[in-house]
């Protein structure tokens, strides 16, 4: 399977608009002008998308803290998004779930997860409804490298392996669960912890676009042959705090700043692609354009959108009355 | 109409949901047993044999074993519920909950909510609760109080093998989370089981026994012991109605209230511990909602507030029993601990 030039920028157009929704977010929390708590992914765009391109809405997802990536890489509507953050009546959860719950099951995205590891047994559970439904379908999980220490995240390997499911597991590891580096918290490797439970690993460069694309290739393609579960082990950056707010005191000085010069997913892949005259500048200077405007659209009209008022606090409690 | 163990009607339950619907699946550790061992295959049928003869019937895809995991296995249920499945995830014991709440409230419970009321998760988790077994203190407690907490759950409390098979059924089909709790001491308790399937509703409480005198509302296993107080104290000339509210959640308030205000004196019976209970829910509703109709202060029969006992002679003091109940009754009767209200 080859990458066409409509895939490329495609790719390239998901990681942007990625990148400039964070930015936007970035900015307007700091303006004081979003409620809550916010985990932004700028910097890791390139695993999201990478996964995703690969993905249908017979397949699902479950993400983490930092999930508005895993959305829009899935498919979901960035407008909504926008609104949902807000807290908007037209929110994409009617703004009752808001940063840390954002989903859309009708795009196979189930939710970013406000609890770290909570999305690894849901993730094994759509694996085995997709396998019981014969829908051809997969389930990912992403996890950061603090969720891959939980309990839930070890038990969901050795679920999947045991019923061989077709489930990929993603660790995103952006170096720090919060304010503790990975380097310390994580105990052996994420690949020995894999081959612990006999389920093939993958390491790859999570600012690199085209390994990730390539290595959620091949665990994809085992998982809908029936041949069970992978865990891919991104090592990436986050460019923003574990929340906003965060004075990120716990990095070296200049730590971020070195990454974005040498190793930011954006710039390398319009080096690649340029360099081997897959795709022309001009043609991604317009879709940095592109997203830039969408999401001051995005932003002016979930500013402008109403609140929930009263009646919908009691609804969707239950399927039924109660 | 012929009648059926309490194990029998709830095996009788899955059986006929499996057949109707092959988006049921049922799930859990040695829910068949035998999974890669030399013996035989459908070992256990569940630690109790609950579920015996399912896997036989329906296959190993349908009827799952699963590893000791249950945040994975719970987890799993949950998300298989939100994709298309509607699978029974067998929590042995609830004191297991312990290791795998998180799934169940902050993920089941909460994905409609959260989401805009755009998921559904039909998942049924059944799980074994109570004393009376010598289980001791990490397998006999009676959790239901805290499921009934939480926004987004519904929590089924069978009585008797008629409820069980009717509750079960229900929870099934019920397109929320159904927490459906088994009382050990019950498996092998007979009642009158109609043959063919059928839905109790939620919500719907049952009036056991009908009086003048006092309501008995009592919770489980409990109504049983209720019932057997109100037959010894209608011989003593006390008349005493019954009610069995079946689900905690929801509570089926209007029956509670109408039957406490026609009498005017409550007791409360309920195995769990003593705070913040089923027992202190209905007494906080009963004097909330209906103060000027009590004749006495509601009374509350509960297990006294420490882990459940081992030693058969502690853990008989333990549980609530017929006796109790009856000194309770005598009490609301008295009109002592009335003059208060007076």
């Amino acid at each position: 399977m080859q990458l066409s030039r409509d895939d490329l920028l495609n790719a390239y157009k998901r990681m942007r608009l990625i990148r400039e929704f964070e930015d936007a977010l970035h900015e307007e929390f700091s303006a004081g002008n979003i409620p809550g708590f916010v985990h932004l992914y700028a910097g890791e765009e390139a695993s999201g998308v990478g996964v995703c391109m690969h993905l249908d809405d017979r397949d699902a997802i479950a993400s983490t803290h930092r999930g508005h990536g895993h959305c829009i890489a899935k498919g979901c509507d960035e407008r909504a998004m926008m609104s949902e953050i807000y807290g908007r009546a037209d929110g994409l959860c009617g703004g009752k779930g808001g940063s840390m719950h954002i989903a859309d099951l009708s795009k196979g995205m189930m939710g970013a997860n406000g609890i770290v590891g909570g999305g690894p047994p849901l993730i094994c559970g759509a694996a085995l409804s997709a396998k019981q439904r014969k829908t051809g379908g997969v389930a990912v999980a992403f996890v950061g490298d603090g969720a891959s220490n939980q309990g839930t995240t070890f038990e969901s390997y050795n679920l999947a392996k045991v019923w061989n499911l077709p489930a990929i597991f993603v660790v995103e590891d952006n170096g720090y669960a919060e304010a503790t580096a990975s380097a310390w918290s994580v105990s052996g490797s994420q690949a020995k912890r894999a081959a612990g439970f006999d389920i093939p690993a993958i390491e790859v460069d999570g600012h690199d676009f085209f390994a990730v694309w390539e290595a959620a290739r091949e665990a994809i393609e085992r998982a809908r042959e029936g041949g069970g579960p992978t865990l891919i082990h991104c090592r990436l950056n986050r460019y923003y705090g574990h929340f906003e707010g965060d004075a990120v005191t716990y990095k070296a000085p200049g730590e971020v700043e070195k990454v974005k010069a040498e190793k930011d997913c954006l710039m390398l892949f319009r080096q690649r692609v340029t360099e081997a005259g897959l795709l022309d500048a001009e043609a991604l200077d317009q879709a940095d354009r592109e997203a830039k405007a969408r999401i001051d659209q995005c932003l002016s009209e979930a500013k402008a959108a109403p609140a929930p008022t009263e009646a919908a606090l009691l609804t969707d409690v239950y399927t039924s009355a109660y | 109409m012929p009648k059926k163990s309490y194990r029998q009607a709830i095996n009788e339950a899955l059986r006929q949901e499996m057949e109707r619907d092959e988006r049921v699946i049922i799930m859990g550790e040695d829910i068949a047993g035998g999974m890669g061992a030399p013996g035989e295959d459908d070992a256990w049928g569940g630690p109790l044999g609950i579920t015996k003869g399912l896997m036989t019937q329906f296959g190993r895809e349908r009827v799952l074993d699963t590893p000791i995991t249950e945040s994975g296995f719970i987890g799993a249920a949950v998300g298989a519920a939100a994709t298309g499945l509607r699978p029974v995830a067998e929590l042995m014991f609830v004191d297991f909950m312990g290791v795998c709440f998180d799934q169940i409230f902050n993920q089941a419970a909460k994905f409609k909510y959260m989401f805009g009321g755009k998921a559904v998760t039909p998942l049924t988790i059944r799980t074994m609760y109570g004393a009376g077994f010598r289980a001791a203190s990490q397998h006999s407690q009676c959790l239901y109080p805290l499921f009934t907490h939480i926004p987004g759950l519904k929590v089924a409390l069978p009585s008797n093998a008629y409820e069980a098979k009717g509750l079960l059924i229900q929870a099934i089909r019920d397109d929320d989370p159904v927490m459906f709790f088994e009382h050990k001491a019950m498996y092998d308790d007979e009642w009158e089981v109609p043959d063919e399937p059928y839905a109790i509703p939620f919500g719907e409480a049952a009036v056991t026994r009908e009086g003048d005198d006092v309501t008995i509302v009592a919770f489980g296993r409990m109504v049983n012991m209720a019932n057997e107080a109100a037959d010894n104290l209608a011989k003593q000339g006390v008349s005493c109605t019954v009610v069995d509210p079946r689900t905690t959640s929801p509570l089926d308030r209007d029956t509670i209230l109408e039957t406490a205000e026609e009498t005017g004196r409550v007791v409360v019976v309920d195995e769990a511990h003593p705070r913040c209970n089923m027992a202190t829910d209905v007494a906080a509703l009963v004097g909330q909602e209906i103060f000027g109709a009590l004749k006495a202060p509601v009374r509350m029969v509960t297990a006294p507030h420490c882990p459940v006992p081992f030693s058969p002679a502690l853990e008989d003091l333990y549980i609530p029993n017929a006796a109790k109940i009856e000194a309770a009754v005598h009490e609301v009767m008295s009109g002592v601990h009335a003059r208060a209200a007076e």
